[in-house]
C-alpha cells in the first residue's frame, strides 16, 4: 500500500442515476416485504418489482463499469480501490455469517446447559422444565416442531463439501489459464465450477426436501431447526449469488474482456467463492458434524 | 503536518453539473457531504421535536397527552433517529466533506458507491417513520414499546410497525457498510504522495477507526435483528426457551454492536476536537501518536465489554466482573485522549471562538459523563442505577458533548470553509451558552431523579419526582428550540456574510486550508507533494 502512482488521472466517474434507483428498489422491495409478511396483498407485488428493479440496476451499473474498464478509464490507483473495496466488503460478510455461528455457539453450550439445569442458572430446570435434559441436537423442553431426526453429516452434506473443494480448485485452474491468456481453459474452468455450484445448490434442495418431508426437520424445529436453517440457508443464498457472478464473469470471459493483467471482475468473484467455500467448511464441521 | 507544495492546476476542472441531477445523481464528495449534512440536520429536528414531546409528558407526574405505548414509541424513535439519522449520518457528512480535501485526493475512492450510501439512507429514514405511522391506521398492529434495543420477547409480539423498523435497520446498516468501505479504501489508498499513516490528520484516523468498527459489528445487528424477523414470522426460536433459544442472546448480539457503537458516534468528533483545540489554541495537538494508540485502544477493549448493558439479566459472577474489569479499564486510554487535550491547550495563545467554546465544553462534560460512565461500570451499584434517569442522565452527557457538540464544533469550524463566508461569530457564542445551558438544565437534575429512583422508559412516575422534572422540562424546551438559532445561523452564512479567507482560522493546519474558501467543485486533481 506504500508505493503508488499518484498521477492525477484517478477516474471521477461523471453524476449516475444507479445509486438512487438502487434506493427505490430497495425501499420498494422491503416496504413490500413488510406488508407481505403481514398478509397485506399488495406486498408480494412491490417486492417483485423492487427485485425486477434492482436486476436492472445491476446490470446497468455494471454495464457502465465495465464500459469504462473496457476504454481504459482506470489507472492502477483505481484497481487497487475496487480489490480493498472487495476485501472489505468480504470482511464484512464474515462477520454476517460469525453472528450466526456465535449464535449457535452460545444456544448449544450456554443457554441449552442452562434450560437442562446446569450451573448457577440450574433452578430454571427444576421450576419451569423439570425433567428436560439437554442434548444436542434440541427442539427445546416444549419440544417445538414435534419429533425429528437430525441431518446426518456423512451423506450429502459430505458430497457437498467435496462438490465445493472441487469447484475451488477449478476456479484456480480457470485463473491459471486466464494468467497465460489461455481463453479456453479460463472458459471451461469457469464452466466447471458453475456447473459444480449449481450441482450443490441442487443437492441442498433436495436436502431440504428430504428433511421436511421424511426427517420432520423445519423451521419450526426449536433451536437447531433455526440454527440449521438459518446457517444453511444464508451460505446456500450466497451460493446461489456466487454462481450468478460467475455466470457474468462466464459471459464477459466469452466476450474476451479479461486479459492477463487486466481482470479485477474474476478475481473480485473467485475471492467471494472462496469464502464461501471456507463458510461452508465451517458450516460442516459445526452444523453437520459435531 | 508539514507544508506542500502546491501543483494543482485550478484552470484543469470542470464545473459543477447543473440542476436536480447535480444532487439526486451526485458523483461529487462535496455535493454528497452536503447531502449527509442537511439529512442529519432534519433529523436532528425531528429526533428533537420526538424528545420535546417526551419531555412534555414528564413535566407532570400522571398521564398528560400519550398514551403509554405512544410515549414508548417516541422514546424508541427519538433514540433510533437521532444516533442512525443525526449523529451518524452528520460525521459521514464532515468525513465526506473534508477527507478527501485533508488527504489531497481528488475525491472519495468509489464514487458512485458513496451516493449510494447516501441516498439508501432516506430510504431507511422512510421505513422508520412508517414504523410509527402504520399503527394509527386500522389493522396497523400496535406501536413499537420496546426502546430502541428491540428486546424479545417483548419485540417479538409487537405488530407488523416492527417489521418495517426491522427493515429500517437493514438499510441502515447496508449504508453505513458502504460508507465505511469507501471511507476505509479512500483513507488507505487515496493519500497524496509522502503522507504516511503517521502524517494523517488525526480526524482521518478517527474515521479509519470508525470505519474499521462498523465493518465489524454492524453486520452482526443485521443477523441479530434478522433472527428476530424470522422468529416473528417463520416459527424459529432463537431466542425462545420454550424452544431451545435463549432471549438473552439478542441481548449479547445487540449489544456486541450497540457498545461499540457508542464509540463509533464518539470518535469523529474527537477527531474534530483533535483540529479544533490545535488550532485556537495555537500549538500543535499535544501526543499525536498516543492519542492513535489511545483511539486503538479504545476500539479494541470497546470491543469485547458490551455485556456491562446487561449487568441485571442473570449473567454469571465471573462473567460480570470479566465485564465490569474490562469497561473501567477503558476510562485509560478516554483519560489519556482528555489529558492529551488539556495538555495541548496548555500555556497555548487561546482564543475563544465559537468551535473552541464547544471544544473546551467538550473536555468538561464529556467528562463528567465519562465518571458517570465509571460509576455505572461498577456491578454492585449498577444493580442500583439501572434503568433508571440515572443512565438517561450518563448516556446524554456522554453522546451530547462527546458527539453532537463535537460535530457542531466541526460545523462551526469547516463552515467558512464550505460556504466561503464567515458565520456570525457573536450569535455563535450565544448558541453555545444557550445550548450548554439548558442542556445541563436538561439533563443534570436527572441524575439526582435515578438516583432517588426514578426508572426510565415509562409514562408516568411519582409525586415526589415532579420539582427536578419540571427543571428538566423546562430546560429541554429551551434546549430543542436553541436548535433553531443553530438553523438560523448556518442558513444565514450560506446566504453571506464577511468573505472568509483560505486560511479561515489564523491557527489552522492542514491541507484543506490551501483551498479557496470554499473551494472549486473538483480539488486536488493533481495531487500535493507532502514532505
Amino acid at each position: 500500500m506504500s508505493v503508488k502512482e499518484h498521477s492525477g488521472d484517478y477516474f471521477i466517474p461523471e453524476p449516475s442515476p444507479w445509486p438512487i434507483i438502487g434506493m427505490a428498489s430497495l425501499l420498494m422491495t422491503l416496504f413490500g416485504g413488510a406488508l407481505a409478511m403481514n398478509g397485506v396483498s399488495i406486498g408480494s407485488f412491490l417486492v417483485i418489482a423492487g427485485l425486477l428493479l434492482f436486476f436492472v440496476l445491476l446490470y446497468g451499473w455494471f454495464r457502465d463499469v465495465i464500459g469504462e474498464n473496457l476504454s481504459d478509464c482506470y489507472n492502477k490507483q483505481v484497481d487497487t480501490s475496487f480489490r480493498m473495496g472487495m476485501f472489505w466488503f468480504i470482511a464484512s460478510e464474515v462477520f454476517f455469517f460469525l453472528t450466526f455461528f456465535g449464535s449457535l455457539y452460545y444456544i448449544r453450550n450456554i443457554a441449552l446447559p442452562w434450560l437442562g439445569g446446569e450451573g448457577y442458572l440450574g433452578v430454571t430446570n427444576e421450576i419451569l422444565y423439570n425433567g428436560f435434559e439437554a442434548v444436542w441436537p434440541s427442539h427445546g423442553p416444549g419440544e417445538l416442531g414435534g419429533d425429528f431426526q437430525p441431518m446426518g453429516a456423512w451423506g450429502i452434506p459430505a458430497l457437498n463439501t467435496l462438490i465445493l473443494l472441487t469447484s475451488g480448485a477449478t476456479i484456480t485452474w480457470a485463473h491459471w489459464g486466464l494468467k497465460i491468456d489461455n481463453q479456453k481453459q479460463l472458459v471451461w474452468g469457469l464452466i466447471a465450477t458453475i456447473a459444480l455450484g449449481l450441482l450443490f445448490v441442487g443437492f441442498q434442495a433436495y436436502e431440504y426436501g428430504h428433511a421436511y418431508s421424511d426427517l420432520n426437520l423445519t423451521l419450526e424445529t426449536g433451536a437447531y431447526g433455526s440454527t440449521f436453517y438459518m446457517l444453511t440457508g444464508f451460505h446456500g443464498f450466497h451460493v446461489t449469488m456466487g454462481a450468478v457472478m460467475l455466470m457474468a464473469i462466464l459471459g464477459r470471459s466469452m466476450k474476451s474482456h479479461f486479459s492477463a493483467h487486466n481482470h479485477f471482475a474474476f478475481e473480485a468473484v473467485a475471492w467471494y467463492w472462496h469464502f464461501v467455500d471456507v463458510v461452508w467448511l465451517g458450516l460442516f464441521v459445526f452444523v453437520y458434524w459435531l | 503536518m508539514s507544508t506542500t507544495t502546491l501543483s494543482h492546476d485550478e484552470a484543469h476542472h470542470h464545473d459543477a453539473p447543473k440542476g436536480w441531477k447535480r444532487w439526486l445523481f451526485s458523483t461529487n464528495h462535496k455535493d454528497i457531504g452536503t447531502l449527509y449534512l442537511l439529512f442529519a440536520l432534519t433529523m436532528l429536528f425531528l429526533g428533537g421535536a420526538s424528545a420535546m414531546l417526551i419531555r412534555m409528558e414528564l413535566f407532570m407526574p400522571g398521564i398528560q397527552m400519550l398514551d403509554p405505548d405512544l410515549y414508548n414509541n417516541l422514546v424508541t424513535n427519538h433514540a433510533l433517529i437521532m444516533i442512525f439519522g443525526a449523529v451518524m449520518p452528520a460525521a459521514a457528512g464532515l468525513a465526506n466533506w473534508m477527507i478527501p480535501m485533508m488527504i489531497g485526493a481528488p475525491d472519495m475512492a468509489l464514487p458512485r458507491m458513496n451516493n449510494l450510501s447516501f441516498w439508501v439512507l432516506p430510504a431507511a429514514a422512510t421505513m422508520l417513520i412508517l414504523s410509527f405511522v402504520v399503527p394509527f391506521f386500522p389493522g396497523g398492529g400496535t406501536q413499537i414499546n420496546t426502546g430502541w434495543t428491540l428486546y424479545p420477547p417483548l419485540s417479538v409480539q409487537v405488530g407488523m410497525s416492527m417489521d418495517f423498523l426491522i427493515f429500517a435497520v437493514h438499510l441502515l446498516g447496508i449504508s453505513s457498510v458502504l460508507a465505511s468501505i469507501n471511507i476505509i479504501v479512500t483513507l488507505l489508498n487515496m493519500r497524496a504522495p509522502g503522507m504516511s499513516l503517521f502524517k494523517m490528520p488525526m480526524f482521518c484516523w478517527t474515521w479509519l477507526v470508525t470505519a474499521f468498527l462498523l465493518i465489524l459489528v454492524v453486520p452482526v445487528l443485521a443477523g441479530g435483528v434478522t433472527m428476530l424477523l424470522f422468529d416473528r414470522h417463520f416459527g424459529t426460536s432463537f431466542f425462545d426457551a420454550a424452544g431451545g433459544g435463549d432471549p438473552v442472546l439478542f441481548q449479547h448480539l445487540f449489544w456486541f454492536f450497540g457498545h461499540p457503537e457508542v464509540y463509533i458516534l464518539l470518535l469523529p468528533s474527537i477527531g474534530v476536537l483533535s483540529h479544533v483545540i490545535p488550532a485556537f489554541a495555537r500549538k500543535p495537538l499535544f501526543g499525536y501518536k498516543s492519542m492513535v494508540g489511545a483511539m486503538l485502544a479504545v476500539a479494541t477493549i470497546g470491543m469485547v465489554v458490551w455485556a456491562h448493558h446487561q449487568y441485571t439479566i442473570g449473567m454469571s459472577l465471573g462473567a460480570v466482573t470479566y465485564f465490569m474489569i474490562g469497561t473501567i479499564l477503558i476510562s485509560i486510554p478516554v483519560g489519556l485522549m482528555i489529558f492529551n487535550f488539556i495538555a495541548t491547550m496548555w500555556r497555548g495563545a487561546m482564543t475563544f471562538e465559537t468551535p473552541m467554546l464547544f471544544a473546551v465544553g467538550i473536555v468538561l462534560m464529556f467528562t463528567f459523563g465519562g465518571l458517570s460512565g465509571v460509576m455505572l461500570a461498577v456491578v454492585p451499584a449498577d444493580m442500583q442505577y439501572h434503568d433508571s434517569m440515572f443512565v438517561v442522565a450518563h448516556f446524554h452527557y456522554v453522546l451530547m458533548p462527546g458527539a453532537v457538540f463535537g460535530l457542531f464544533a466541526g460545523v462551526f469550524y469547516w463552515l467558512p470553509k464550505w460556504t466561503g463566508h464567515m458565520y456570525d461569530e457573536k450569535l455563535g457564542k450565544l448558541f453555545f451558552w444557550i445550548n450548554v445551558i439548558s442542556f445541563n438544565i436538561t439533563f443534570f437534575p436527572q441524575h439526582f431523579l435515578g438516583l432517588a429512583g426514578m426508572p426510565r422508559r415509562i409514562v408516568d412516575y411519582n409525586m415526589i419526582f415532579t420539582e427536578f422534572n419540571v427543571v428538566s422540562s423546562i430546560g429541554a424546551m429551551v434546549f430543542g428550540l436553541s436548535h433553531l438559532l443553530f438553523l438560523y445561523i448556518i442558513i444565514k452564512t450560506i446566504r453571506g456574510g464577511k468573505k472568509a479567507e483560505k486560511r479561515a482560522w489564523e491557527g489552522a493546519k492542514g491541507l484543506e486550508w490551501e483551498l479557496d474558501s470554499p473551494p472549486a467543485f473538483h480539488t486536488w486533481t493533481v495531487a500535493p507533494q507532502i514532505k
